[in-house]
């Protein structure tokens, strides 16, 4: 047997590969001018924008093998990731000012975590969502034990790993069986192996799907595998559980989707209904759950479990459609998640976290401009136009009404409702409860520059969303 | 392309209230106050051209703004008029500027946030009342939700928080009701939110009754029809003078709109079939409201209670399918509007002064209050619907039309009507007459601000009773298009007696007219 090896076409991988060079340049600039936070910030926040520009210009192309596909869909997550990611790098500059975390290697591991995110969203092989997923996984691991004086944080680290490890093993068990059924790792390959042959049917292989199913839906935070969600979102440093709630989500809502389109378009019928149950069951669960809560990261955690229930609902009809409501609703999410978190860190002190939701009381009084933008964020939370929210939640409940999931529809919208409560009761402790303490937030230019975008995001998608919407339907055009 | 008058209108409003939230809390307190005035006086000379303008014989939008906006959905930014919704706007614009003048002071924390909310508001109730593309409606009708949670939650009295919550909590189910039943709506009819080429659709009866009832969840908590009407007593009682007089001027029209624009022309059939159903409801409210009105020692309680008998009446006229019966439910609710914003108004400065809003606190209060009492005696008069008052116009034009439909439903409308006496007039009693209380022996009189505040609702009370004509021209040409959509005749449901109709209508006036002279 003749073996060759031939280079594999890298020109698809080069904002991959240019965002690992930045990473590791992270790593040397902190050496060299340590603890020199600015820089390290500037650098992250010039990289993701710059990356977002090449990302626009790329063109659709496969590499090795066609295990790594450059598409308008994974484009269209990818934007997501680094826009997340430059948010979130202008959320932490005062966040981790006020908290004393002096690590440089902060804003390094999270460019590797989105290496590992673009990999994934870029898979076309279980092999190497895999290998993306762990990349991503293991560096969120550290950057939620950041706190390292915080046994919360400390905690949540520890817990993160156990189970995003356990998550990992089910999903690599259910990739080897789809492997041993199909004799390949190849969504495309699987899929034709499964028209050819008459294996759909066969039990092992629903195993299998099921269990990869399940290892997505822990990285998504999907009932009933969310329940690290809460835990590590309180946990993890503000900017960090800004971060998880959007981007690896993202990422893992791409990979889910790929699976379901590509892999096993022809089982549809079997897990539309396996969908919409974890999509109310995550519903259910975050919102009756979040009612409850007294902690706002923690409110805003149940809330994220809740967001992927609805997002979810897009995957149930199996069309061109519902994917790219999901897609949109992700995208208005980011905006409207990072936005609360941002509010949550500008009324973080170094004495007092105000984490509380009693310290959410008055707070309208001293702090006007806050509290209208936490007031923009939470009815755009809970789906009240004119913000993006309500746009989000529209284009997912017309997806899912058109193809006929009615009940679906209106157990969903019982929901809505309910979490409307504890959204509403934010806003109604900032402005119709006596303020607690005199407290003043100060804005540093990073975090107000986070708070306009993602207010901008907010209003501007939910009066002119059109472009959004049709960007999302073209990004699947050819999947 | 002619002059975009309905867009300025619904932006002049919320572009002057953002800009206004840019003006410094601490010092220019009495600037904003100022500037939201003239924004809303302003908006009210605008909405003037537009009654002048509008052609009265046709049924067509008119003043017709169409742009796409989400072209993936096929939505269109799709403004425009007709005889139904014209007379809404210059109303919603009024009771906006006597909203702002009845907060003048009793306004204190948060100013300018109140009276940004107020412009908030009030743009968007002009953009419920424009939007001939259903997405565009809804959008208006749920941002309608945030300023008024605001104004009830922020500034509303003791229990304003429980209020504000049930009145965000009851709309919104409604509201997601709805917006199921206009998705679905969507896809069946073919991929358009145009509400004129739903209403050309023919649907087939069973959808037709399910959509029917999802827009029935919005509309009637709107309305607010037994038996979702609790959140009506909580969120008029708590709510600050403006929100409830905003509340019960325009947002609860807007239910009764609703089922006007959307139920009835694009779902014909299952309206027709839900008549009775629907004359039913508006019944047992009218009676209903009118008996737990009795029972109130709450001020605001009471009037609230009387807007659920009083907007029973208006959907009770609306359901009675003929041009009478319409024409005096759509007729009722501006009255409805004039005479219980009154109310509220005028119950908001005598709380400004006594801050009790028990009826048994009170007593005596003409003796000092003597201008006021008669303000007050004119609109307790004018909702029991004495002749020569606007109240007495429409609530005829209701029971006209619904004994022609059905004589049972006239009589037991009627009854509400004796009840509505019995419960307005012993109120004013208590207030007015009793013996004096002497905590009110230093009570002051109306101020000019105020007797200016009730003025425009003296004149339209009285312009509406004697010249009611003035009015329903601008309805006839749209009421017979609309009924000729739901019931296939321009008359509606009775037809043939029209001529027996215009008579007892021509003796009415003339009836109204001989009591004007009587009392000259």
């Amino acid at each position: 047997m003749n073996m060759t090896f031939t280079m594999p076409a890298l020109g698809p991988l080069m904002p991959e590969i240019l965002l690992v060079c930045m990473a590791v340049f992270l790593i040397i600039v902190d050496l060299i001018y340590p603890r020199n936070r600015e820089l390290l910030t500037q650098i992250t926040l010039m990289a993701s924008v710059g990356l977002i520009a090449i990302l626009l210009n790329q063109d659709s192309a496969t590499t090795f093998g066609g295990m790594f596909i450059v598409d308008p869909y994974s484009i269209f997550f990818k934007i997501i990731c680094l826009g997340g990611t430059a948010i979130t790098a202008l959320l932490s500059r005062q966040y981790l000012d006020v908290e004393g975390i002096r690590e440089g290697e902060y804003y390094s591991l999270m460019m590797f975590s989105v290496v590992g995110m673009m990999v994934m969203v870029s898979a076309t092989d279980l092999i190497v969502v895999y290998l993306g997923l762990e990349l991503m996984a293991l560096s969120v691991y550290c950057l939620v034990g950041l706190l390292k004086s915080d046994s919360r944080s400390n905690e949540a680290a520890v817990k993160y790993f156990l189970m995003g490890g356990f998550s990992s093993a089910i999903l690599l068990f259910g990739i080897s069986l789809l492997y041993g059924l199909t004799g390949t790792t190849g969504l495309t390959e699987i899929a034709n192996y499964c028209s050819e042959t008459n294996i759909l049917a066969n039990p092992a292989l629903l195993a299998g799907f099921a269990l990869v199913l399940s290892g997505f839906c822990f990285k998504i935070g999907a009932a009933p595998f969310h329940f690290w969600t809460p835990d590590i979102y309180q946990g993890a440093p503000s900017s960090m559980s800004a971060f998880m709630s959007v981007v690896p989500k993202a990422a893992g809502f791409a990979v889910l989707g790929r699976f379901l389109i590509t892999g096993f378009p022809e089982l549809h019928g079997n897990w539309d209904m396996l969908i919409a149950a974890i999509a109310l069951l995550s519903m259910a669960i975050g919102n009756i759950v979040a009612l409850s809560q007294r902690n706002i990261k923690r409110m805003l955690a149940y809330s994220s479990i809740a967001h992927v229930g609805y997002a979810l609902l897009g995957f149930l009809p199996g069309t061109t459609e519902g994917y790219s409501a999901s897609m949109s609703y992700l995208f208005i999410y980011g905006f409207m998640n990072m936005g609360a978190f941002a509010i949550v860190i500008l009324f973080c002190t170094s004495d007092n976290r105000r984490e509380s939701l009693d310290d959410y009381k008055g707070l309208a009084k001293r702090n006007p401009i806050a509290a209208l933008l936490m007031l923009i964020f939470m009815f755009s939370l809970a789906g009240i136009p004119p913000t993006a929210g309500f746009i989000g939640k529209f284009y997912l409940l017309k997806s899912a009404l058109a193809a006929g999931y009615t009940y679906t529809v209106l157990i969903a919208l019982v929901f809505s409702a309910i979490s409307a409560y504890f959204y509403l009761r934010l806003v109604r402790y900032m402005y119709m409860e006596d303020p607690q303490d005199e407290f003043t937030a100060t804005y540093s230019p990073g975090l107000t520059a986070a708070l306009a975008i993602s207010t901008l995001g907010v209003i501007g998608i939910g009066i002119l969303p059109g472009s959004l919407l049709s960007w999302a339907s073209k990004a699947l055009i050819g999947l | 392309m002619s002059f975009p008058i309905l867009s300025l209108l619904i932006f002049l409003p919320i572009l002057g209230g953002i800009a206004l939230l840019g003006v410094s809390n601490k010092k220019d307190v009495g600037s904003v106050k100022v500037m939201a005035l003239m924004i809303s006086i302003l908006e009210l000379l605008l909405t003037l051209p537009l009654l002048f303008a509008f052609d009265k014989t046709t049924p067509a939008m008119q003043f017709v703004e169409r742009h796409d906006w989400i072209k993936i959905f096929n939505i269109e930014y799709y403004l425009g008029v007709d005889g139904i919704a014209i007379l809404f706007i210059p109303l919603s614009a009024l009771i906006t500027i006597l909203c702002i003048l009845v907060s003048w002071k009793s306004i204190q924390t948060k100013v300018k946030e109140f009276f940004v909310a107020m412009l908030l508001l009030e743009g968007a109730m002009i953009g419920v009342f424009c939007s001939v593309d259903f997405f565009l409606f809804y959008i208006f009708w749920e941002a309608m939700l945030i300023p008024m949670f605001l104004l009830i939650g922020v500034w509303g009295g003791p229990n304003r928080i429980y209020a504000a919550t049930k009145f965000f909590l009851y709309t919104l189910v409604g509201s997601l009701l709805m917006l199921v039943g206009i998705i679905t709506l969507y896809i069946k009819g073919g991929n358009t939110f145009d509400i004129l080429a739903l209403a050309q659709l023919d649907l087939p009866v069973g959808t037709q009754l399910i959509l029917f009832w999802a827009f029935f969840a919005a509309f009637a908590v709107k309305v607010p029809m037994w038996p979702v009407h609790t959140w009506l007593p909580d969120a008029h009682t708590e709510a600050p003078a403006a929100g409830s007089v905003v509340l019960a001027g325009i947002l609860i029209k807007m239910g009764a709109y609703g089922f006007l624009r959307f139920s009835m022309p694009i779902l014909p059939e299952a309206t027709s079939a839900m008549m009775m159903p629907m004359i039913v409801l508006s019944l047992i409210g009218i009676v209903y409201g009118g008996i737990v009105c009795l029972a109130q020692t709450d001020l605001k309680r009471l009037i609230a209670y009387s807007s659920v008998s009083h907007m029973g009446f208006i959907t009770l006229g609306i359901f009675a399918l003929n041009t009478q019966s319409v024409e005096g439910g759509i007729l009722q609710m501006i009255n409805h509007g004039v005479v219980t914003g009154a109310l509220f108004l005028g119950i908001g400065m005598v709380y400004e002064r006594t801050h009790t809003r028990k009826i048994c606190d009170y007593g005596g209060l003409a003796t000092n209050m003597p201008v006021f009492a008669s303000f007050f005696l004119l609109f307790t008069l004018a909702a029991v619907g004495l002749p020569g008052t606007n109240g007495f116009v429409g609530e005829l034009l209701i029971l006209l039309g619904s004994f022609l439909t059905r004589p049972w439903v006239a009589l037991i409308a009627a009854s509400g009507l004796i009840i509505g006496a019995w419960y307005m007039l012993w109120l004013y009693q208590r207030i007015f007459f009793n013996p004096v209380n002497s905590k009110w022996d230093t009570i002051k009189e109306l101020e000019l601000r105020e007797i200016v505040t009730l003025m425009p609702m003296v004149i339209l009370i009285f312009w509406i009773g004697l010249f009611p004509n003035s009015l329903l021209s601008y309805m006839h040409v749209s009421v017979s298009h609309l009924l000729e959509q739901v019931t296939s005749n321009p008359d509606g449901v009775a037809s043939g007696v029209q001529l027996a109709v215009d008579h007892a209508l021509d003796a009415a006036i003339q009836g109204a007219h001989h009591v004007q002279h009587v009392s000259h």
